[in-house]
C-alpha cells in the first residue's frame, strides 16, 4: 500500500489550520464574545427557490439552512458523526424496513405554530420523496411515516434499507417544512419557498433581489442563549474579486465557498484582520474526475484509460490548478470520509514512459510528427480550476502522443453536450461526495441510469459486476457487511477506471479575525450558525 | 413643436419593424444556445433525476415546440404582458422595473460625465492643436479608452475603499440602513461615484477627441479667418466660434453612445455588484430565460430609439439645416 503524497504546499495548509486551532480557542473559551450583533457575509448567487427541503444544494443550504432545520446535523464528534437539531435519536429495525425518531420537544415554528411529527411525516412524503433531488433517490423505498405520537416519527420501509444510509442523508436531505403552511397547496410554487418558515436560529426578514438578504435572530429558538447573532446579512456579490474587496474594506466579514479566488489568498492572508479557513467543509467534498465516454472504441480500452491515468501528475495538480487547497485522490471515496475510505487500491503514479508503452501495447504506436490518435476534451465551467484542469490535461496528453481538443461551453451547454448528447470523449467533471457513497457517487460508475441524468454515468460504461456490489449495498442492514462492500466498490473502481478520481478540495472561506466559532461543524459554511458569535 | 412632432411619429413607425427583428433574433439566438432554462436551473440544484427534469420542463411550458412557444410569447407581448421569469419566477415586469432605474442612473450620470468633461477638456485641447497640453490630454484620454472596465473599476475599488475607505466598494446603497429622503439619495449617490467615474472615464476619451478633431476643421473655416482679422481675442474666438460649431456633432454621439453604455454597464454592475440592467440580462443569458432576456432587449432597444429620437429633436432644434428635411416630411 502507498500512502498518497502529501503536497509540501498541502502540509503547510495543514500546519496552518492546526496552528490556527490552537490560537482558535476562541470557541473554547468564548473569549470577550460581544453579544448580539450583524454579521455580513458574501453569497454570489441568489437561488431562485430559497427551499431546501425541494433543492437540496450548497448554494441554498447557504441561506437557507439558517432558517430551516434538519433533522440531525454533521458533526466532528457526534455518535455516527451526527449533532441532533430535530430529532434526538434515532433507532433502526434489525431487518432495516423501519426507523424510528424521537423529536425535540418545545420547537415552535418561526409563525409561533409548534413543530410536531407530523411535519416530518409530510415533509418526508410530500417533499423530500417525492420532490428534492437527493431525496427522490435515497428516499425512494419510503412507504409511509407514522406518527404514533406528536415526537414520534416511523420511518417504514418497503425495502431493506441501511440505517447508515439514512444518518448519512440526514444533514442533506432531512430540512422539515412546517405542514399548515404547505398542506394542500402546490409545493413546488408556494410563496414561502422564497421567504421561508421554519424553525432555525434565524428568522427570514427581507429580500432586495441583486443587494441582500437580511435575517434576524430567532427569539424563540430551543437551543439554550442561542443564536448569538441579532442580524445575519447575505450581501449578494457576483464578482469575485468585488468580494475579496469588500472583505479587505470591512464591509463584509465572510466570504465562503471560495468566492475569494485560491490566487488572492497569499494577499489577503497578509492581512491581520483576516484569516483563511478551510475548516467547515469536510463533508462537502468535491471531487476533480475525468469523465470517460466509453463509446469511444479507444477508450474502451482498459489500457488506454490506465495509460491517461499514468499521464496525469497528481501532484502538480493539487499545488498549481489548485494551489495545494486540495488532496491527491486515490478513489471514488475521498479521504475525508474515512468511514468509507480505502486506501488499499490500484494506483497510477505519474509516468510518462510507462503510459506511451501502455498505449504502444493497446495499438496506438506513436506516429512520426502525428498523433496516436486524437480526442475532444469538454472541461465542466463550474469552476475556475475544472477549466484549468482541461489545459493541463491537453498537455499532459500531448506529451504521451494523444492529441486533444478543448471544447468549451458554457455550464447549460457543457451539461447538454456530456449527460444528454454523450458529445464527448473526455470530460473534466466535479462530483460532490454526500457523507455515503450510494448518494451521489455510485450513480457515476452504475450503467442504466436514464439519458439526461446529470452527473451521472453517462459514459455507456456498464460493469456487470460494479452493479451487483451497488445495487447489494443498498440493501445491506449491517453496516460493517456494508462498508465492506463498498471497499470493494472502490477497489474495482480503480481496477477498471470507468472514471479517473484525479483531486478531492474543500473550499475555503476568508473570515474576519472577529467572527468566532467559524468551521466547527464537517458542514459549517451550511449549517445553522446558532453559536457563530462576533468578538467585542 | 409641430416639426418634432412629426419626427416622432416617423421614427416610431420606423422602429417597429426593428424592434420585430431584435424579438426574432433573440429567440433564435437562445434557441440555438445548447441547453434551457431547466438544464441552467439543474446546474445550481447540482443535479436530479430524468423525471423531475420533465416535470419542471411541463410547468415552465418548455416542453412545447419552439414555434408554439414563440407565438405565446408575441401574442402576450401585443396585449403588453411581458410574461413570467423562470429565473427568478416572478412577473418580468416587476423584476425590469426593480433594475431599470439603477441603470438609468448609472448610465445618466456616467454620460453626463463623460459628455461635459470630455468636450471641456476637448476645447482646451483643440484650442491650441499640437500644444503640450493637447498632447497630455490626448494621449491621458487614449489610455483610459484603452483600459478595460472591470479593470479600471477594481483599480478605483482597491485605491479609493480599499486603501482610502472614502468609499463603499460595491453595492448601491447600505444594507439595510434604514435611510430615507436626502439621506438616502446622498447614500446612494456615494454608491455611485465609483461606478460611474469608471462606466465615465471610459467613454470621455471619445467625446474629447471627437470634439478636438472637430475643432481642428473649424478653425480652417472661413469665418474664424474672418474673426481673426476682426482682432477678436482668441479666447473669444475658441469659445464662441470654433468650439460651439464643434459641438454638434458631439450630440450626435450621444445618441450612438447610449447603445454602448448599455453594454458596459454589464461589466460595471457586476463589479460593483449594482443590481441593475446590465447584471439582469448576464443573469438570464445564464439561466437560459428567453423571455426575460427578450423583455430586457426590448426595454433596451426602446430606450436606445428613444434617447436617438430625443436626440435627432435636439438637433433639429439645435441647427435648423439638418433637422429641416427630414421633420418637413420631403
Amino acid at each position: 500500500m502507498s500512502i498518497p503524497e502529501i503536497s509540501r504546499r498541502g502540509l503547510m495548509q495543514s500546519t496552518a489550520v492546526l496552528a490556527g486551532a490552537a490560537v482558535l480557542p476562541r470557541w473554547g473559551f468564548a473569549q470577550d464574545a460581544m453579544q448580539g450583533g450583524r454579521l455580513v457575509v458574501a453569497a454570489d448567487s441568489e437561488p431562485r427557490n430559497l427551499n431546501p427541503a425541494i433543492v437540496a444544494s450548497n448554494g441554498v443550504f447557504y441561506i437557507a439552512s439558517k432558517i430551516i432545520e434538519p433533522l440531525a446535523e454533521a458533526s466532528f464528534d457526534g455518535p455516527d458523526g451526527l449533532a441532533p437539531r430535530l430529532a434526538t435519536s434515532w433507532q433502526g429495525s434489525d431487518d432495516g424496513l423501519s426507523v424510528t425518531f424521537k423529536l425535540r420537544e418545545g420547537v415552535t415554528w418561526h409563525d409561533g405554530k409548534p413543530f410536531t411529527s407530523a411535519d416530518v411525516a409530510f415533509s418526508a412524503m410530500e417533499v423530500w420523496k417525492s420532490l428534492q433531488n437527493i431525496g427522490r433517490t435515497v428516499l425512494a423505498n419510503l412507504e409511509t411515516v407514522d406518527t404514533p405520537d406528536e415526537l414520534t416519527a416511523v420511518f417504514k420501509f418497503s425495502e431493506p434499507t441501511p440505517l447508515q444510509l439514512i444518518r448519512n442523508a440526514l444533514p442533506v436531505v432531512s430540512s422539515v417544512l412546517p405542514r399548515h403552511l404547505y398542506e394542500g397547496t402546490d409545493i413546488a410554487e408556494n410563496p414561502a419557498n422564497n421567504e421561508p418558515v421554519g424553525t432555525g436560529p434565524f428568522v427570514f426578514a427581507e429580500h432586495r433581489p441583486g443587494e441582500y438578504y437580511r435575517l434576524t435572530r430567532n427569539e424563540a429558538y430551543w437551543g439554550d442563549g442561542e443564536p448569538k447573532l441579532d442580524e445575519l446579512i447575505f450581501r449578494v456579490l457576483p464578482d469575485r474579486a468585488g468580494a475579496a474587496a469588500a472583505l479587505e474594506a470591512g464591509e463584509i466579514q465572510l466570504a465562503a465557498f471560495s468566492q475569494v479566488p485560491l490566487s488572492d489568498l497569499e494577499r489577503i492572508s497578509a492581512n491581520s484582520e483576516l484569516e483563511v479557513v478551510t475548516k467547515g467543509y469536510e463533508a462537502l467534498t468535491y471531487q476533480l474526475i475525468v469523465e470517460i465516454n466509453h463509446r469511444n472504441e479507444v477508450l474502451k480500452n482498459l489500457k488506454v484509460r490506465q495509460a491517461i491515468a499514468h499521464a496525469i501528475d497528481k501532484t502538480f495538480v493539487v499545488d498549481t490548478v489548485f494551489l495545494g487547497y486540495a488532496a491527491e485522490a486515490t478513489g471514488p471515496v475521498p479521504k475525508n470520509a474515512p468511514e468509507f475510505y480505502e486506501p488499499d487500491v490500484t494506483q497510477y503514479p505519474f509516468d510518462v514512459e510507462k503510459a506511451k508503452a501502455l498505449l504502444d501495447e493497446a495499438g496506438y504506436p506513436a506516429k512520426d510528427g502525428g498523433a496516436r490518435f486524437s480526442i475532444r476534451l469538454l472541461p465542466a465551467p463550474f469552476f475556475s480550476e475544472t477549466r484549468a484542469m482541461g489545459d493541463y490535461l491537453k498537455q499532459a496528453l500531448a506529451v504521451i502522443g494523444v492529441e486533444a481538443e478543448l471544447v468549451s461551453n458554457d455550464a447549460p451547454g457543457h451539461l447538454n453536450a456530456v449527460y444528454k448528447d454523450h458529445d464527448f470523449d473526455l470530460s473534466i467533471g466535479a462530483a460532490v461526495f454526500r457523507g455515503d457513497p450510494a448518494i451521489s457517487t455510485t450513480n457515476l460508475v452504475q450503467s442504466g441510469i436514464p439519458d439526461g441524468t446529470f452527473f451521472s454515468n453517462q459514459g455507456g460504461y456498464a460493469n456487470p459486476e460494479i452493479d451487483k456490489i451497488i445495487a447489494e449495498a443498498l440493501v445491506t442492514v449491517d453496516t460493517q457487511k456494508r462498508i465492506e462492500l463498498y471497499d470493494e466498490f472502490q477497489k474495482r473502481v480503480t481496477a477498471d477506471l470507468p472514471l479517473i478520481n484525479v483531486a478531492d478540495w474543500g473550499f475555503t472561506s476568508v473570515v474576519s479575525v472577529d467572527v468566532l466559532n467559524v468551521g466547527n461543524n464537517p458542514r459549517w459554511v451550511v449549517s445553522g450558525w446558532a453559536d457563530t458569535e462576533i468578538a467585542a | 413643436m409641430h416639426r418634432a412632432w412629426r419626427l416622432t411619429k416617423r421614427r416610431l413607425v420606423a422602429s417597429i419593424p426593428v424592434l420585430a427583428i431584435v424579438i426574432l433574433g433573440t429567440f433564435l439566438l437562445m434557441e440555438l444556445a445548447p441547453g434551457d432554462a431547466v438544464d441552467a436551473y439543474l446546474v445550481s440544484l447540482g443535479g436530479g433525476d430524468a423525471g423531475l427534469a420533465e416535470t419542471l420542463r411541463q410547468s415552465y411550458g418548455l416542453d412545447q415546440s419552439a414555434i408554439s412557444r414563440l407565438w405565446l410569447y408575441v401574442s402576450s407581448l401585443a396585449r403588453l404582458d411581458l410574461g413570467w421569469s423562470i429565473v427568478f419566477n416572478r412577473p418580468i415586469l416587476d423584476v425590469v422595473l426593480e433594475r431599470l432605474p439603477n441603470t438609468l442612473w448609472l448610465m445618466g450620470a456616467a454620460t453626463a460625465l463623460a459628455f461635459t468633461l470630455g468636450s471641456l477638456l476637448g476645447i482646451i485641447a483643440g484650442a491650441r492643436p499640437g500644444s503640450a497640453v493637447d498632447r497630455v490630454l490626448s494621449i491621458g484620454s487614449l489610455t483610459l479608452y484603452a483600459v478595460p472596465g472591470f479593470w479600471l473599476g477594481l483599480v478605483l475599488i482597491l485605491v479609493f475603499s480599499v486603501q482610502l475607505r472614502w468609499l463603499p466598494t460595491s453595492g448601491i446603497e447600505t444594507i439595510a440602513s434604514g435611510k430615507t429622503g436626502i439621506a438616502r439619495v446622498l447614500d446612494i449617490a456615494r454608491h455611485l461615484v465609483l461606478p460611474v467615474a469608471s462606466l465615465g472615464f471610459i467613454y470621455l476619451a471619445l467625446f474629447l477627441r471627437m470634439m478636438r478633431a472637430g475643432m481642428g476643421e473649424v478653425w480652417r473655416q472661413d469665418f474664424v479667418l474672418a474673426a481673426k482679422a476682426k482682432g477678436l481675442s482668441r479666447r473669444r474666438i475658441v469659445i464662441h466660434h470654433v468650439a460651439r460649431n464643434a459641438l454638434l456633432p458631439l450630440v450626435t454621439m450621444l445618441g450612438l453612445q447610449a447603445a454602448t453604455m448599455l453594454g458596459g454597464s454589464v461589466v460595471i454592475e457586476s463589479v460593483f455588484a449594482i443590481p441593475g440592467f446590465g447584471r439582469l440580462a448576464q443573469e438570464a443569458v445564464a439561466g437560459r430565460d428567453a423571455p426575460l432576456l427578450m423583455a430586457i432587449i426590448i426595454v433596451s432597444a426602446v430606450l436606445v430609439i428613444l434617447v436617438n429620437l430625443l436626440v435627432d429633436i435636439a438637433y433639429a432644434w439645435l441647427d435648423p439645416r439638418v433637422g429641416g428635411s427630414e421633420a418637413a416630411g420631403r
